[in-house]
């Protein structure tokens, strides 16, 4: 049997861990740059706010329901998830860890025994790392998906139908909540009257093959209760690896923008690395606010083919900042700039091309600043000198502290006010 | 629709009865290596085949690290408990907590350190200085116990480190 494990209110909960003071107040947390709420706590999901609704429209609504926001502490969240993840992983080999606040594990044993290890999954994570989680169970990843949505809605986070009781659950599931299947897709099964997960299943193989591809087909077996997607417990490398943010204020100088283009191009060599890629093609593209009407608009992108494939982050960086030099033009205010690397192969070793000798000391400096980044903190060792508070930095203006991570933002705790005499015996 | 009696639980209450986890294996890589074999008089060193000993703090201080967190102490109504303001405190929160044992607890939403202690059929917290007063808990209070406190890092150098 497939379970999946979902972490209720994910960042809102991790912010809670070490402020027990917010027990019962709506939390929201915001996007990079503190643009949009991006997670909400039950109590702030209670006050109705628009999904992804800028800070500044609904900030009025959150001060007068008691609400504390927070930038995304992601270093946090980070930390306290895989924390998680090493304990599912004590319950079974079979895991895949699909998001960081969500997992698949494959579990045996009767109803009952799937009963008890999923309490004991629920009570085990929130008494060690203080995240409650759901569980979800049934014969497929996408029934399990059913189900985890369901179990948010037990008073117990915890839901395995039997055998007789899914037929009723597929016809109260919308097809739009399917896993795989999403808003588009649920619109045209609508118009053709298929509206919940019991129409769609009485629908013939080739019907759906043939509108909905073979992923939907194998989507309405998984619905059927036949596994058709694996649990894939190495996820595969990525094929493309996008580097990009919205700066806070508009940027101008191109100094910032190269600025800018460093980190990002740094960063996204880091997690090329990371996955022992290289990568052919380099895409860097900046952009205008077409939000900001009165503003001249600007958008641009280029896209370079490499002889050979990088990995090295100088290299990138100098490919990148020759683009961005024909890239910027004066007198406008950007918003974005992005850096995507694509065409990804597998780091090779030796000679790669003709004319190309890789200079195998290339490989132990990236070994080393990435060890020392992941030691320290990113920023430690970097490729262009990054002035402090220069205008392309993130804003983080709500950040928690780095709990669990960072020896000078460990959490405080008081021990006793002086000489109050309180609430004593007798 | 399954409906199971086992509510959540919000950490360990009162009434709860102490619960046994088995603690997930897991290699910890990290440590102090013994430089035994660096010392070079001329002859091969007898201590060179014993390279992959290795003194690992981490393994010392902490059992079960996916449920393991460092807290700063601040405040002094434990010192007779050997717990001094600026001490870090390993927490283990997979310990069922248990009589006689430090904790940090959660009371009125603030974290706190102190001794759990069961006396006369009802549940205290004690603090390690006579200056202050014991607390009893009651049923209506708002209390959890946070985790349970396995170690103190006392400096006895003052300004030798950059934790503070």
């Amino acid at each position: 049997m497939t379970a999946l494990v979902d972490c209720n209110s994910f960042y809102a909960s991790c912010e809670r861990v070490f402020r027990p003071d917010l027990k019962d107040r709506p939390v929201v947390v915001l996007s990079n740059n503190d643009g949009c709420i991006v997670a909400m706590s039950r109590e702030a999901k209670e006050l109705n706010l628009p999904r992804g609704a800028p800070l500044f429209k609904v900030q009025k609504l959150l001060d007068q329901a008691g609400a504390v926001v927070f930038s995304s502490n992601y270093t946090l969240y980070g930390d306290l998830s895989r924390r998680i993840m090493e304990i599912l992983e004590s319950f079974t080999p079979h895991l895949e860890v699909y998001s960081i606040d969500e997992a698949f594990l494959e579990l045996r044993g009767s109803l009952e025994e799937l009963e008890d290890q999923a309490c004991t999954i629920r009570d085990r994570v929130f008494s060690w790392v203080g995240i409650p989680v759901s569980v979800g169970i049934g014969e497929t990843k996408t029934l399990a998906k059913i189900a985890s949505h369901r179990a948010k809605k037990n008073a117990g986070n915890i839901c395995i139908p039997t055998p007789s009781q899914w037929p009723d659950i597929l016809k109260e599931t919308d097809v739009k909540e399917i896993w795989g299947i999403g808003r588009q897709y649920g619109q045209k099964l609508h118009s053709k009257e298929i509206h919940t997960a019991a129409d769609l299943i009485l629908q013939e193989d080739s019907w759906v093959k043939k509108n909905m591809t073979l992923v939907g087909l194998k989507t309405l077996w998984e619905l059927r209760g036949k596994p058709s997607f694996t649990l894939e417990e190495t996820p595969p490398p990525k094929q493309g690896i996008m580097s990009s943010r919205s700066f806070s204020f508009p940027v101008t100088e191109m100094e910032d923008i190269m600025e800018a283009g460093a980190d990002y191009a740094s960063r996204a060599a880091e997690k090329l690395r990371a996955q022992n890629s290289a990568c052919r093609v380099i895409h860097c593209s900046v952009m205008t606010n077409p939000f900001r009407e009165s503003d001249r608009q600007y958008a641009r992108g280029m896209t370079e083919q490499l002889s050979f494939p990088l990995s090295y982050t100088p290299s990138i960086v100098s490919v990148v900042h020759r683009q961005l030099e024909k890239l910027y033009r004066p007198g406008f205010r950007y918003k974005k700039i992005a850096v995507f690397l694509s065409e990804i192969e597998p780091a090779r070793e030796g000679q790669l091309d003709l004319f190309y000798k890789k200079d195998s000391r290339n490989d132990a400096v990236m070994e080393a600043v990435d060890r020392i980044n992941n030691r320290y903190g990113r920023h430690s060792l970097h490729c262009m000198p990054l002035r402090p508070g220069s205008r392309w930095q993130m804003k983080r203006e709500r950040l928690s502290p780095l709990y669990t991570t960072s020896w000078k933002d460990l959490p405080v705790v008081r021990c006793g006010a002086p000489l109050l005499k309180q609430r004593g015996p007798g | 629709m399954n409906s199971y009696p086992k509510s959540l639980p919000t950490a360990y209450f009162l009434s709860d009865p102490p619960v046994q986890w088995e603690i997930p294996e897991k290699e910890n890589t990290r440590g102090i290596p013994c430089y035994a074999d660096l010392i070079k008089a001329g002859f091969p060193s007898p201590a060179a085949d014993y390279r992959e000993e290795i003194l690992d703090f981490n393994a010392y201080l902490v059992q079960n690290p996916a449920s393991t967190f460092t807290v700063r102490v601040e405040g002094d109504s434990m010192i007779d408990e050997g717990i001094r303001s600026g001490d870090l405190l390993i927490v283990d929160r997979s310990i069922p907590p248990g009589d006689g044992m430090v904790i940090v607890a959660i009371l009125y939403g603030e974290f706190t350190v102190k001794k759990l202690v069961r006396k006369g059929g009802r549940l205290w917290l004690y603090p390690g200085n006579p200056a202050f007063d014991p607390v009893r808990i009651e049923l209506e209070m708002e209390f959890q116990v946070w985790g349970v406190v396995s170690h103190v890092i006392h400096r006895f150098l003052a300004g030798r480190s950059a934790l503070s």
